[in-house]
């Protein structure tokens, strides 16, 4: 019971030494833009309900397929729905499910690739074989069937992209700890004693939160794409919550007569899958992992 | 002619910092070598060796600036040349031996290739001709059956052979001056020994000036003719070998010297207090105050420079100090101690660890082995066989040997980490199960390890307080704030303040890494301490201290050590009792001063007469011919393929008898004991001498 109380301590201590990594990243140009992006983003996506000047579904019947105006500043849509108020929300629901989708697949993913690490031998083998079977599967289409047969409700999108994303989790991970399993750190741990449970948590996992961080924002990016897809092809967020990629859909018919309606979506999702990008790129530099080789699942 | 082949004048270099601001590390160097001159260069660790060697190549790091001074070869200013033209001079008339042999090899091709390479880059060899170089290059550098050995990949090459193939690169271009930095740090002594023979023999008939870059005195002793002593990126005293070591004027190089353990002495050389300054602390004065026992006013504000003393000799010493007179007439320097003074050697000895018969192997276990048996694949053999040893309470049990002759094996077998193929185990009168997970868990702080690298051993991502907190918290029913103040005066036991608590390895240095890894294991309170190669990867000044650590911490505290170390100096000092390994087997066991007097076994022999004692002109016996063993011999004498003193094949035959010299004393041979004491000079003292070698055989 001592060791999982201290958990929460010991996790606290370790992401002190995240404070050189923050410093490094703010020292390059790309990561502070980036940074600068995903905070406004996140900023609006939490404090948009209280912000937007419509609600999502009020209906202005005069001003359909309005250009920008002072009333409506990013103009309207065919039913007459404020841009401005759409584009606002509509992060939230995308934002939402990538955020813990990521964070189920670093859980589970990451948990699982460094338990493999720590055990080896013939478990290690097998389970390894079990997961590049299923990396064979692209995850998008598991994601598309998941959705075909259960619905896109919250919940089934967060836990299959969660699994999805987990599966290619389990292989970083893996690997990142392997670099340590051998290491006379833990081979001390080891002729001290230490129950397993220990060496993982104490000795093992503080060495590899920064690779899990980067890995949980490299997902997040991921994820983030895959939703909007999903919501473009209509198996993602379901009206009437408003969704960048749905809006993208449902204003492309009418691009060349009201371009608004297309632009604004496209303009908050790309600013803020750049962010991120350009955040996570300079964190994984600052702690000397170069994922700009890696190609999404 | 008179021009010498490198003048170093007012050289300063520095790495920039922040904005404009550089932190230096060398500092106004001025030196010369010249032609076919061998200059050794010593200092501690950071003290900027390697920096400068790189600077007679015109070499510096990245973000390296040359702040003042000049490098002249032949009176071309290095740093003045376009880069063509110092590609030209480069590894042509100026080669570097790096450290690291394997690093300098390109592990996919072919070692034959790659000095081919080297030759058609500058001499435009190519063809046959190139071919033939190639062979005579190795051949030069004492290679067996070259033919074959240029197809061979580097990784299928022993240290010893790579750092020849290293050599042989090195001298491809046939330059005029070679640097070599640390060309035999992590040798085992006897490939080091011929290492150094076959540089002294490239000098003598090549003609190439040499500067050789070691913190290792005993083979600076070896191979040069003139020493440079650097601390703080200054040179503070340069002159012939034999004077600077016989008698040494600045208190620095008395220090060093004084540090080094000696195969001559029964006891430890006094460690020097302190450490180097850290580049970029340029205070006024001598870099040298914090730690100078001479040091007074003048020293704290004005330089000394480096001038020429009195002193005769063939070559100019010099030396930077205000008060070398002062240093001079206080006598000698560097008191031994004996270690052992403060351990009661009256109580009977009650054994603590008996290892019966014991067989270690690495080959697969369970399902694995069945299926490789099925396959038809050899059993590997046995890494450790019929292994027979008893610890005893207290005492310190050193067990020396090659690298690979399993010597850290043992130490994973009795940590229970790597379980037992055969054999018996017992600890304190019980038998010991063969793994830590099936040891009761009141045992686990009974037995304790300490490692050879420090940044290893300790999580980085820990604090010294967490460090140190594992064993309390696992082993004793203590608070946290018990534990706290425990492990501070855990650090105060080691020589550290508890300041040290909330600092992270990577603050560290190595030696007070290696003091919190000593702490650690005594904060379990152990009855033995599995020390594996504990002082290898420091300098031999924090050697020292950390062996002084060690031994009171064993007075105090009655622990036994299994003290493993390839360096026979250092095991003279610390330990009771050694047991010699060749191959997974002992070839002699015995209570340490019988161990370094006649009879000895041949390997022992040939390990002692390998060691480099830093007296100049003395060189190494070899007695053994430097090949790595892939593995050990089915039948007879584990030593036969490579015993200077084979008797024939009766050796290849017939596992040696255990021969009882003296009680306690076992030596396993063929050859009877008398004949042994009868044939062999006692390498000890012999080792004051300059002696040339009985069997010299460099392959
Ligand atoms: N994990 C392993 N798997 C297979 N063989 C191994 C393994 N570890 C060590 N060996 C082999 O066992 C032998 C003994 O190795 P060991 O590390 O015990 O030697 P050592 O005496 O400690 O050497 P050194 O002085 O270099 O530390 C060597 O031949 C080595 O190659
Ligand atoms: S100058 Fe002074 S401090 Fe420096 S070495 Fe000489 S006596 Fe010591
Ligand atoms: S038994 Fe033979 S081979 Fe072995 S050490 Fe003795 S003489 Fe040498
Ligand atoms: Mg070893």
């Amino acid at each position: 019971m001592r060791s999982l109380s201290a958990v929460p301590i010991r996790l606290a201590q370790s992401l002190r030494s995240f404070g050189y990594i923050w410093r490094s990243l703010r020292r390059s140009r790309q990561g502070t833009i980036g940074l600068l992006i995903v905070i406004v983003h996140m900023f609006i996506a939490v404090a948009s309900p209280y912000i937007v000047p419509y609600s999502h579904h009020d209906i202005d019947g005069k001003n359909r397929l309005a250009a920008p105006s002072v009333e409506h500043p990013f103009g309207t849509d065919s039913f007459g729905r404020d841009l401005f108020t759409r584009v606002l929300l509509g992060g939230r629901a995308a934002i939402g499910v990538a955020l813990l989708a990521a964070a189920i697949a670093v859980l589970w993913g990451g948990l699982l690739g460094i338990l493999l690490a720590f055990i080896g031998g013939r478990v290690d083998e097998v389970a390894m074989r079990l997961i590049d079977a299923l990396l064979a599967i692209p995850g998008l289409l598991v994601v598309l069937l998941v959705v075909a047969a259960l619905g896109t409700g919250f919940g089934v999108l967060t836990l299959t992209l969660g699994y999805a994303y987990g599966v290619s989790t389990v292989r970083v991970a893996r690997g990142a700890a392997l670099a340590y399993v051998a290491s006379d750190f833990i081979t001390a741990a080891r002729a001290r004693g230490e129950r397993k449970t220990n060496i993982v948590m104490r000795e093992l996992i503080p060495n590899l939160l920064d690779v899990l961080l980067v890995e949980y924002v490299m997902r997040a990016s991921w994820a983030l794409t895959a939703i909007s897809s999903l919501s473009y092809l209509g198996f993602g967020i379901a009206p009437p919550t408003p969704d960048w990629g749905r809006m993208v859909f449902e204003n492309q018919v009418i691009l060349a007569v009201h371009p608004w309606g297309t632009l604004f979506p496209v303009l908050a999702l790309a600013s803020l899958i750049i962010g991120i990008n350009l955040a996570g790129d300079a964190l994984s530099k600052a702690i000397g992992l170069d994922r700009s080789q890696e190609a999404p699942t | 002619m008179s021009q010498k082949l490198l003048e170093v004048e007012g050289l300063t270099t520095g790495f920039r910092a922040r904005a404009g601001q550089f932190v230096k590390v060398v500092r106004n160097v001025s030196l010369s070598m010249g032609r076919g001159e061998t200059l050794g260069l010593v200092g501690e660790s950071g003290c900027g060796k390697t920096t400068f060697g790189m600077t007679l190549l015109g070499h510096l790091r990245p973000g390296g600036q040359v702040l003042a001074g000049s490098v002249r070869f032949e009176g071309v200013d290095l740093f003045s040349l376009a880069p063509h033209e110092l590609a030209s001079i480069r590894g042509q008339r100026v080669a570097v031996i790096p450290q690291s042999a394997s690093s300098a090899l390109t592990p996919t091709m072919r070692v034959g290739e790659q000095i081919a390479e080297v030759l058609a880059l500058h001499l435009g060899l190519a063809g046959a001709e190139s071919q033939e170089r190639v062979l005579d290059l190795l051949t030069q550098v004492h290679l067996p059956q070259v033919e074959e050995l240029v197809r061979r990949f580097p990784h299928e090459l022993s240290g010893g052979q790579l750092q020849r193939v290293a050599i042989a690169m090195g001298l491809a271009g046939t330059p005029e001056l070679l640097v070599l930095d640390e060309p035999t740090t992590g040798l085992d002594v006897t490939t080091q020994a011929h290492i150094l023979d076959l540089l002294r023999e490239i000098q003598e008939s090549t003609g190439t000036a040499m500067l050789y870059i070691s913190h290792d005195m005993g083979a600076i002793a070896r191979v040069c003719d003139r020493l440079a002593v650097m601390y703080a990126g200054e040179i503070v005293e340069d002159g012939g070998i034999a004077e600077v070591f016989a008698d040494p004027v600045h208190p620095y190089t008395r220090g060093l010297l004084g540090s080094v353990p000696r195969l001559s002495y029964a006891g430890l050389p006094q460690a020097m207090a302190g450490r180097p300054p850290a580049p970029g602390q340029d205070a006024l004065g001598c870099a040298f105050v914090p730690r100078c026992a001479f040091a007074d006013e003048t020293c704290k504000t004005v330089d000394p420079i480096l001038e020429p003393t009195d002193r005769a000799g063939t070559i100019p010493h010099l030396v930077q100090c205000h008060h070398w007179q002062r240093v001079v007439a206080s006598g000698t320097s560097g008191q031994m101690q004996d270690l052992k003074a403060g351990i009661d050697q009256g109580l009977q000895p009650e054994p603590l660890l008996d290892l019966a018969e014991v067989d270690i192997t690495y080959a697969k276990r369970g399902l694995a082995a069945l299926v490789a048996r099925w396959r038809g694949e050899p059993e590997p053999p046995l890494t450790v066989s019929s292994f027979t040893i008893t610890i005893h309470r207290g005492e310190t049990l050193a067990l020396v040997g090659e690298s690979g002759s399993g010597k850290s094996t043992i130490a994973r077998t009795i940590a229970g980490l790597l379980p037992p193929r055969a054999g018996r185990i017992d600890f304190g009168g019980q038998d010991l199960a063969s793994t830590v997970e099936s040891r009761p868990a009141k045992m686990h702080h009974r037995i304790q390890i300490i490692f050879q690298n420090p940044d290893a051993s300790l999580n980085p991502r820990h604090t010294v307080k967490q460090i140190l907190d594992a064993p309390l918290r696992l082993y004793f029913e203590m608070d946290q704030k018990g534990r706290l103040d425990r492990s501070g005066a855990l650090l105060e036991e080691v020589r550290l303040t508890p300041q040290y608590l909330e600092r992270h390895p990577g603050q560290l240095s190595g030696g007070e890494k290696q003091r919190v890894a000593v702490a650690r294991a005594f904060a379990a309170e152990p009855d033995l301490v599995l020390c594996d190669e504990v002082t290898s990867a420091l300098d031999v000044s924090v050697q020292a201290a950390v062996l002084e650590l060690l031994a009171g911490l064993q007075a105090d505290r009655g622990a036994a050590y299994l003290f493993i170390s390839h360096d026979l100096a250092v095991v003279r000092a610390i330990a009771d009792r050694v047991a010699v390994l060749y191959q997974g087997r002992i070839c002699e066991v015995g209570p340490v001063a019988d161990i370094y007097a006649p009879p000895y076994h041949p390997y022992t022999e040939t390990l002692l007469a390998a060691v480099p004692e830093p007296v100049p002109g003395a060189r190494a016996q070899l007695l053994a011919k430097d090949v790595q063993e892939a593995e050990p011999p089915a039948r007879g004498c584990c030593f036969q393929r490579r015993c200077p003193r084979r008797i024939g094949s009766i050796c290849d035959d017939e596992t040696p008898p255990s021969q009882f010299a003296s009680d306690g004393h076992v030596i396993r041979c063929h050859i009877p004991l008398e004949e042994l004491r009868e044939s062999q000079v006692d390498l000890i003292s012999a080792a004051n001498i300059p002696t040339h070698g009985i069997v010299a055989d460099g392959q």
